[in-house]
C-alpha cells in the first residue's frame, strides 16, 4: 500500500493543518506497513521540503513552478491527479481546510475514488482503513471505508498530532508535470487578507461572544482577553446576523467548525447549531449568566453570572499568570 | 442564461439524531426535514442571475420522494422547474454527483449552483465531484458572486481572507452564507409552486465509492465543573487543563 500525503505552505511555511497530516499519514503507514510519500506543491517551494524530516516524511516529491505560485483548483487537481496515477497511490491524503476541502472531491473524482471528507480519526483495522467523522452537525460519528482502489481523505485541522522525526534521513525529488493552459480554467487572482485578525478555525484558542453581550461595542471587552492568549475572536450566529461581528467569525453548523484547545463561550446560550462548530474543542469554557444555559452541558469549566464583571476580572487573572 | 441548482433535503437543523438499530443509518422517528439552509443561497444566486440575464432557473434534487419538498420550496422561491431524480439507494457525494452530472449533461446549463454542503452528512463534495464530471471549473465556498458576459470572479472564504478567483462559463459554483439573503417565498409563489409540475425521472444506476459501518453516538463528556471564582478558572485552566 502506498500513502500519498499532500501539503499546503502559507506565506513560505508548512501550514500545520499539513504537519498534522504528515503525522496522521506515518502513522497509518506504519500501522499498515504501508509506504509514504509526501508531496510539496507550489513555486519556490523546494527549500522547504527538507524541514519534513522533522515529522515523520522520508520521500518527498516537489512540483515546483512558477506556474503554481497561486491557487488553481483546476491545475492543482491535476498535478494531484498524474502524481497519484504516477505513483500508483492506494491512499490519498489532504487537510480538510480551504485548500484541501476545495481540491480533494475534484481529485477523487478524477481518479474514480471515494472521499471521505473531515475525518477525525483514521485506523487501520482487518486490512482496511477506518475513517472517523462527524455527521449530522456532530450529532454522530460515522465510520466509513472506502470501497474504491483509491482512496482520498481529508483530514479536520487541529485534530491530529503532529508526527515524530523520521527515522531514515529525507528523500526530496523534483517532479515536473506538464500542465496546460486548460488546466488554468479557474485561478486566483488575488488574496484579500482580513487584517492582521486571525482566523478562528486556525487558532489554538478562541474567545466567542454571543448576544450576551449586549452590543457590539462591548466585544472590545472580549479582544482584551484574547490579547494575551493570542486567541482568535468567534461569533454565535445571533452576533453575526445582528450586524455585530462580521460572518467570517461564525462558528457552528452554518459557520466555522473549530477545534481549539481552548474555546471560551461568552453570552452564549449553546444551540445546538453553535455546538455543531465547536464541541470538539479540547477544552470548553462557559460564561453565562444563566446556569441553565445548554452551553454549560457540554462546557469542562463554567462561571455563572454576568460576562462584563467576569471577563474583564479573567483577562487580568490570566495576565498575571502569564507574566509569572 | 441556463441555471440549473442542486438542492437536498435534509433532518432540520434542531432534530435529534440519533443512529437507528442497524447502527447504519439515522433513526428516523421524530425528524422533520427541510431544504439545506445552504441552498437556499444557492437558489437566490440563481433567482438573481436570471433577474439579470434572462432566461431560466431549473431547481434539481436526486433522492426519494420526500425530497419533492425541497423542490417545493424552490419553485416557491421563483425556480422556474423542478426536477427530481428518483431514488431510494443510498448514496454517497460520488453517487449523487455521477447521477446529476447525468442530467446536466443532457441539459447543459451555464451555471450550475450547489450549497458549500449538505447539512447531513457534511460532505461538501458534490460541487467539485459534480464540475470534474462535467469538466467544468469549479469554485467553492463562495461569498461574492459577479458575471460580465462568460467571465466569472467570485471570492471564496479562505482561513483569514478571501481568495478571488477567475473562470470562464460553464462553471459549478458553491454557495455559503453571506453570498445574499435569500428571499422569503411569497404567498403567490407558494400557490404558484402547488400548481407547477416536477418533472421526475429514474436516476442513473448508482455507483458509490464509501460505505458506512457504523452510525454510533459521540462519547459522553465527562460533566464539567462550575468554578466559584474568576481566579479558579484562571488556576483549572493553568494547572489542570494546561491550555494558559
Ligand atoms: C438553520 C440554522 C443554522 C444555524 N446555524 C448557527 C451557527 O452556525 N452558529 C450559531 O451560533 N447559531 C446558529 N443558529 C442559531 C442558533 O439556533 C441560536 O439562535 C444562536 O446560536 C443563539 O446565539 P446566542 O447564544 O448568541 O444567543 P442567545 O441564545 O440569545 O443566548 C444569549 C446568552 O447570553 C446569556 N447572557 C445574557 N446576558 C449575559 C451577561 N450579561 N453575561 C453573561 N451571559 C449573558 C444568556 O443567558 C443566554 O444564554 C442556526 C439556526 C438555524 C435555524
Ligand atoms: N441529493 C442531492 N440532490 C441534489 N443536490 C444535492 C444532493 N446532495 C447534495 N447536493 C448538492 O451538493 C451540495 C453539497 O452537498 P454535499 O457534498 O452532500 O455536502 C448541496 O448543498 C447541494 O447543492
Amino acid at each position: 500500500m502506498k500513502i500519498v500525503v499532500f501539503t499546503e505552505q502559507k506565506n513560505n511555511q508548512f501550514r500545520r493543518a499539513s504537519i498534522e497530516a504528515v503525522g496522521a499519514a506515518r502513522r497509518l503507514a506504519d500501522q499498515a506497513g504501508a509506504s509514504m510519500l509526501v508531496v510539496v506543491i507550489g513555486s519556490g517551494v523546494s527549500s522547504l521540503a527538507p524541514q519534513l524530516e522533522a515529522y515523520g516524511a522520508s520521500q518527498v516529491i516537489v512540483v515546483d513552478n512558477p506556474v503554481l505560485a497561486v491557487y488553481s483548483t483546476t491545475a492543482f487537481a491535476t498535478v494531484a491527479a498524474e502524481i497519484a496515477k504516477g505513483e500508483q497511490a492506494d491512499v490519498l491524503i489532504f487537510s480538510a481546510s480551504s485548500l484541501g476541502r476545495d481540491l480533494s472531491p475534484r481529485v477523487a473524482a478524477r481518479l474514480d475514488a471515494g472521499l471521505a471528507a473531515d475525518c477525525i480519526a483514521l485506523r487501520f483495522e482487518n486490512d482496511a482503513i477506518i475513517a472517523t467523522r462527524p455527521v449530522f452537525a456532530a450529532k454522530v460519528l460515522a465510520d466509513v471505508v472506502i470501497t474504491s482502489q483509491v482512496k482520498v481523505f481529508s483530514l479536520r485541522p487541529n485534530v491530529f498530532p503532529a508526527g515524530s522525526p523520521s527515522m531514515a534521513p529525507v528523500v526530496v525529488e523534483q517532479r515536473e508535470i506538464s500542465l496546460t493552459e486548460t488546466d488554468f480554467a479557474a485561478v486566483v487572482k488575488e488574496t484579500i487578507v482580513a487584517g492582521q485578525k486571525k482566523d478562528v478555525t486556525e487558532a489554538d484558542v478562541v474567545v466567542s461572544g454571543g448576544r450576551g453581550m449586549k452590543g457590539p461595542e462591548h466585544f472590545v471587552i472580549l479582544e482584551e482577553l484574547a490579547a494575551p492568549l493570542g486567541a482568535a475572536i468567534g461569533a454565535s450566529r445571533a452576533v453575526v446576523d445582528a450586524g455585530w461581528r462580521p460572518h467570517e467569525e461564525q462558528v457552528g453548523q452554518t459557520g466555522k467548525t473549530v477545534s481549539p484547545s481552548l474555546y471560551i463561550a461568552v453570552g452564549i446560550s449553546g444551540a445546538v447549531q453553535h455546538l455543531a462548530g465547536m464541541s470538539s474543542s479540547k477544552c470548553i469554557v462557559a460564561i453565562n449568566k444563566d446556569r441553565e444555559a445548554p452551553i454549560f452541558s457540554i462546557a469542562d469549566y463554567g462561571i455563572v453570572g454576568d460576562a462584563f464583571e467576569i471577563v474583564p476580572a479573567l483577562t487580568q487573572e490570566i495576565k498575571k499568570l502569564l507574566t509569572h | 442564461m441556463k441555471i440549473l441548482v442542486c438542492v437536498n433535503h435534509v433532518p432540520d437543523t434542531e432534530a435529534k439524531i440519533k443512529p437507528g438499530a442497524d447502527g447504519l443509518s439515522i433513526d428516523p422517528t421524530g425528524v422533520n426535514f427541510m431544504l439545506s439552509p445552504y441552498d437556499e443561497y444557492a437558489i437566490e444566486e440563481g433567482l438573481k442571475l436570471r433577474e439579470k440575464f434572462t432566461g431560466e432557473v431549473v431547481a434539481i434534487s436526486l433522492g426519494p420522494d420526500a425530497n419533492r419538498e425541497a423542490l417545493r420550496k424552490a419553485l416557491a422561491m421563483g425556480c422556474d422547474k423542478a426536477v427530481l431524480l428518483k431514488d431510494g439507494s443510498v448514496r454517497d457525494s460520488f453517487g449523487v454527483a455521477s447521477g446529476l452530472a447525468e442530467y446536466a449533461k443532457e441539459y447543459g446549463p451555464d451555471i450550475v449552483l450547489c450549497g458549500k454542503q449538505s447539512i447531513d452528512f457534511d460532505d461538501g463534495a458534490v460541487g467539485g465531484m459534480l464540475a470534474e464530471f462535467l469538466g467544468m471549473s469549479s469554485i467553492s465556498v463562495v461569498v461574492k458572486l459577479d458575471v460580465v458576459d462568460r467571465l466569472v470572479t467570485a471570492e471564496r472564504e479562505i482561513e483569514g481572507g478571501r481568495e478571488v478567483v477567475s473562470a470562464r462559463l460553464p462553471a459549478v459554483i458553491s454557495a455559503q452564507k453571506g453570498l445574499n439573503t435569500p428571499r422569503y417565498p411569497s404567498l403567490k409563489g407558494i400557490m404558484d409552486a402547488k400548481r407547477k409540475p416536477i418533472e421526475e425521472r429514474t436516476a442513473a444506476p448508482s455507483v458509490v465509492k464509501t460505505e458506512i459501518i457504523a452510525l454510533r453516538k459521540p462519547a459522553a463528556k465527562n460533566p464539567g465543573r462550575i468554578v466559584e471564582s474568576v481566579a479558579a478558572l484562571a488556576q483549572a485552566l493553568h494547572i489542570e487543563a494546561k491550555v494558559i
